[in-house]
């Protein structure tokens, strides 16, 4: 059987690519029902706002989507390249946190570094402490078998409480009035690159080619280096890891803070965008952190598919918001985009469901050409179904 | 196939008769043109098989030719496509295993299905409990489970737990469990699997017994040796298709073997005198904690391996194998001993560097171990060398050395796969899969070579070539330790046997001057060399 697949719904990336193509329309769909169920006479119009998102608004939209999509496409990152690693990283909230006071912190105090130079350090503090935030609970795993989703949710309240405190305590960052921090430094801020005036959106900055770059790294370390290699060996099979000699617990120390130090650029990358978003003293986790999740189930855990993920919930974001000239509550987009995660969830099933069709399709067409049936491989395995381990990519 | 036409009359008059339909004969079950498929093979593709009333039918067959989905489809874990089955004649639909048990079928499987913390009473009822207002009403089934345990001569401990028996005594255990709900057919899923040879005697008896009593035995294996014991027909797949079905008296070990394999196979391992060289391991007091603390699994074990030689440590599963060898491999801590290689102490080495200074390990599990089911066949290829300098530089994998050195074992090794080097490990067949695993660890050139039940599982055809570059590797001046549970492979391939049991290594034997029933005894625990 070495003819390579003519079908090609047979392959693998197109079969993966529909299903999350497939959970998104079923989401969609699920949405508009309750558009329906709200208001019924506004619900087409709602709808069509939902799915334009952004491109309702031309270029001011398009630059308000990537200004969205910036943080998400981080802590998606995150989240997803700890899955690949086999890990689950619910901590990226705390750490998105602590990479934002870090940033902020440089960007207010450290006001003696040169312009160039600031807003970098800025950035590089941001991803030394949510790094941290993920080493942490990475050495509990590694070394004390304390379970990563455990560690990480408790890491994410310690981390939001920390933060709240620190901001409240250091002299300089904290404006009383607003209960919130001070805005940092004009040098602290991300440079615009010219984006600006392509988009013209007030926020928009140069976080989102900054995010962009980092798609990159991750998707070269995972798949062009040993070090990918391992990580991802350790992730889907630890045992045969442990028999090839590759040292587990390093690689999850190191895979947990790699991941808590893309978080932490997330937190960096909003806080510095000169966007008047300041860190608010409230005792409530960064929802950014938590929206990494869906993205990063959406994209399967794939750089670039996270990329893809991240830019179309912030597009749906942006939609939402319009969704209110149509006198609905924005709380509904939340529902949507929720119900598209939910079914995001059943990827997989799609996934086994294309497959299948895809293959009575081309054997019903081989049976027409009155081939002989090929030879007989292993019997079928099952399934894997572990969430989160999307394609492998890898040495090809 | 081109079986010789000599010795083959049983076999091509059943194959006439197939199509004919034979009414005369009392089948008790008939499966006739069962055809199942799964996404993209055929699983079962117009495979009939039929049973005779009282009669033990072998199923022969290589893994992956269909014989467990035929079962699966007598058992109503599946349902064919296309084809009937018929009990005594009359046409029945069986569409799950409840109907399966209605119709008296029952099955021993290869992984017993037991609840270890109940007794074995508690066991044999489960399911078809005797109760009265919501009670458990034990005595009448104790009564039934003693009369039917006394009168096949099935002895148990009806108040044992399932965890404190034998591995023999658990399979009783099963077949009791089949008696107890009055089946007339019983489907036995390569039962010896697990057993010293004493117990596959005394199964191949229990099995006897049982027919003289009017049951009917399905006997899936793959051991000619077995057939010929107990069977009286035996039907051949292959790939998913009806070879057919003979005679077991009237056919012999090398057509049947075959028939099932497609061409001739030969059962001596062909091998030359060894040359010994040098010693290459050398294991002195090696003891290693045991699991649960009490007991070490290995105790104080002392042996060489030399160049040029197979060594082969034979024991029952459980006996301290596995712990000896992730100790030897480094991934288990010894509590006490030293190991060494080529001379130089390892026993404080890591995996790693162990791997580097030439030991080559073919794990006992393939899919737990040996694999990475979810990467590509390169992958794997490189799972113990990617790092070398011949597949990196700079941290960055070399994919066209990686690529080129996956086609060349692809092609040494003949390791068949769907898509060559992209091919999903997990996709591939158990003995393509062990073959990639032995042309990675082989072609690494070691000077020492662990191979753990390298053969468990494959079919005759992929265990000749396993054993084929065992000897190889031995001739090329490599040392092999061959840790195995299936006697004819340890009395044909090994240059010297070292029985393990309860974590100690009993005998030092040549397999010139020694039994398969010696082996037995040792292996069981009931001599140890010096007391003969």
């Amino acid at each position: 059987m070495k003819k390579p697949n003519k079908n090609p719904l047979l392959r693998t990336g197109v079969v993966t690519f529909s299903s999350s193509i497939l959970a998104i329309l079923v989401g969609l769909l699920l949405g508009f029902v309750i558009l329906l169920i709200t208001d019924s006479s506004q619900a087409a119009d709602g709808f069509a706002v939902i799915v334009r998102g952004g491109f309702a608004d031309g270029m001011y939209g398009i630059g308000q989507v990537l200004y969205f999509a910036t943080p998400i496409l981080l802590t998606g990152l995150s989240v997803g390249f700890a899955f690949k690693t086999g890990l689950f990283n619910i901590g990226a909230s705390g750490q998105f946190i602590l990479g934002a006071f870090a940033a902020v912190y440089v960007g207010i105090k450290w006001t003696w570094l040169p312009g160039g130079l600031h807003w970098i350090t800025a950035l590089a503090a941001a991803m030394v402490f949510g790094g941290l935030w993920g080493l942490l609970p990475g050495i509990l795993k590694a070394y004390f078998n304390v379970h990563e989703v455990i560690s990480s949710i408790m890491m994410n309240y310690i981390g939001m409480s920390l933060v709240n405190m620190l901001v409240k305590q250091t002299a300089g960052i904290y404006n009383q009035l607003q209960n919130q921090s001070y805005p940092v430094a004009q040098t602290a801020n991300i440079p615009k690159w010219g984006l600006d005036k392509i988009f013209p959106y007030n926020s928009m900055n140069g976080g989102i080619l900054i995010a962009v770059a980092f798609v990159l790294i991750i998707y070269v370390l995972l798949n062009k280096t040993t070090f990918g290699y391992e990580l991802k060996a350790c992730g889907y099979n630890p045992h045969a890891s442990k028999y090839a000699g590759i040292n587990s617990k390093r690689n999850i120390v190191l895979s947990m803070a790699i991941a808590g130090a893309l978080s932490g650029i997330g937190g960096g990358l909003l806080y510095l965008a000169g966007s008047g978003k300041y860190i608010s003293v409230v005792d409530s986790l960064a929802a950014e952190g938590f929206n990494g999740i869906p993205v990063a189930l959406l994209g399967l855990s794939n750089p670039v598919g996270i990329l893809f993920a991240a830019l179309f919930i912030a597009n749906i974001t942006v939609g939402g918001f319009n969704l209110q000239l149509y006198g609905f509550v924005p709380e509904v987009i939340n529902i949507i985009t929720a119900a598209i995660i939910y079914f995001s969830a059943f990827a997989l099933l799609f996934k086994s469901v294309i497959t299948k069709l895809a293959l009575r399709r081309s054997r019903e067409e081989e049976e027409e050409k009155d081939t002989p049936p090929p030879e007989i491989p292993a019997p079928p395995k099952e399934e894997n179904t572990r969430t989160g381990s999307g394609e492998g990519g890898g040495v090809q | 196939m081109s079986a010789p036409s000599k010795n083959n009359r049983g076999y091509v008059a059943l194959r006439k008769n197939d199509g004919t339909g034979e009414t005369m004969e009392d089948y008790i079950i008939e499966m006739l043109g069962i055809t199942k498929e799964f996404p993209g093979i055929k699983a079962n593709d117009n495979v009939s098989l039929r049973v005779r009333r009282g009669e033990i039918h072998a199923l022969l067959g290589e893994n992956g030719a269909g014989k467990s989905t035929l079962m699966s489809v007598l058992f109503g874990l599946y349902q064919p496509e296309k084809g009937i089955i018929k009990m005594n004649g009359r046409e029945v639909k069986i569409s799950n295993p409840n109907d399966a048990n209605d119709l008296n079928i029952g099955m021993v499987h290869q992984h017993f299905k037991l609840v270890h913390n109940f007794t074995v009473l508690e066991n044999i009822v489960l399911g078809v409990e005797t109760t009265s207002g919501g009670f458990l009403k034990m005595d009448d089934a104790r009564k039934k489970v003693m009369k039917l345990s006394e009168s096949y001569n099935l002895m148990i401990d009806p108040d044992a737990l399932i965890s404190d028996i034998t591995v023999g005594m658990q399979q009783r255990v099963e077949i009791l469990k089949m008696l107890y709900r009055e089946n007339e057919i019983l489907i036995f899923d390569e039962p010896t699997a697990v057993l010293t040879p004493q117990e596959i005697d005394d199964l191949m008896r229990i099995m006897k017994e049982l027919v003289k009593e009017g049951k009917s035995i399905i006997f899936i294996t793959h051991k000619l040796n077995e057939i010929k014991a107990v069977a009286d027909r035996c039907t051949v797949l292959r790939k998913g298709r009806l070879i057919g079905t003979v005679e077991v008296a009237d056919t012999s070990k090398e057509q049947m073997s075959e028939m099932m394999v497609g061409r001739p196979v030969s059962f001596i391992v062909d091998k030359g005198e060894e040359k010994i060289g040098d010693t290459i391991l050398k294991v002195e007091n090696l003891s290693v904690k045991g699991r649960h603390g009490s007991k070490r699994s290995v105790n104080n074990i002392s042996f060489e391996v030399k160049a040029g030689e197979i060594v082969c440590i034979a024991g029952i599963d459980g006996n301290g194998q596995s712990e000896l060898v992730y100790a030897l491999a480094g991934m288990e801590k010894a509590e006490s001993g030293r190991i060494s290689l080529n001379g130089k102490d390892i026993s404080k080495y890591s995996i790693r560097k162990r791997t580097v200074n030439g030991m080559a390990h073919i794990p006992e599990d393939r899919q737990k171990h040996g694999l990475v089911l979810q990467f590509t066949l390169a992958q794997n290829l490189v799972l113990q060398t990617y790092f070398s300098k011949r597949f990196q530089k700079g941290g960055f994998i070399k994919f066209k050395s990686v690529e080129s050195y996956a086609e060349t074992l692809i092609k040494q090794y003949d390791i068949r796969s769907g898509q060559g080097t992209v091919t999903i490990a997990g996709s591939m067949s158990g003995g393509n899969q062990q073959k990639a695993i032995l042309a990675r660890e082989i072609d690494r050139d070691p000077e020492l070579l662990i191979a753990v039940q390298p053969t468990r599982g494959l079919d005759v055809g992929a265990i000749e070539y396993i054993h084929k570059q065992l000897v190889a590797g031995r001739d090329s001046g490599k040392a092999v330790l061959l840790i195995s549970l299936e006697l004819d492979e340890v009395m044909n391939v090994s240059d010297r046997i070292l029985v393990i049991h309860e974590g100690e290594i009993v005998a030092d034997l040549a397999p010139g001057n020694t039994t398969v029933r010696e082996l037995g005894l040792y292996m069981a625990g009931s001599k140890r060399e010096g007391e003969k």
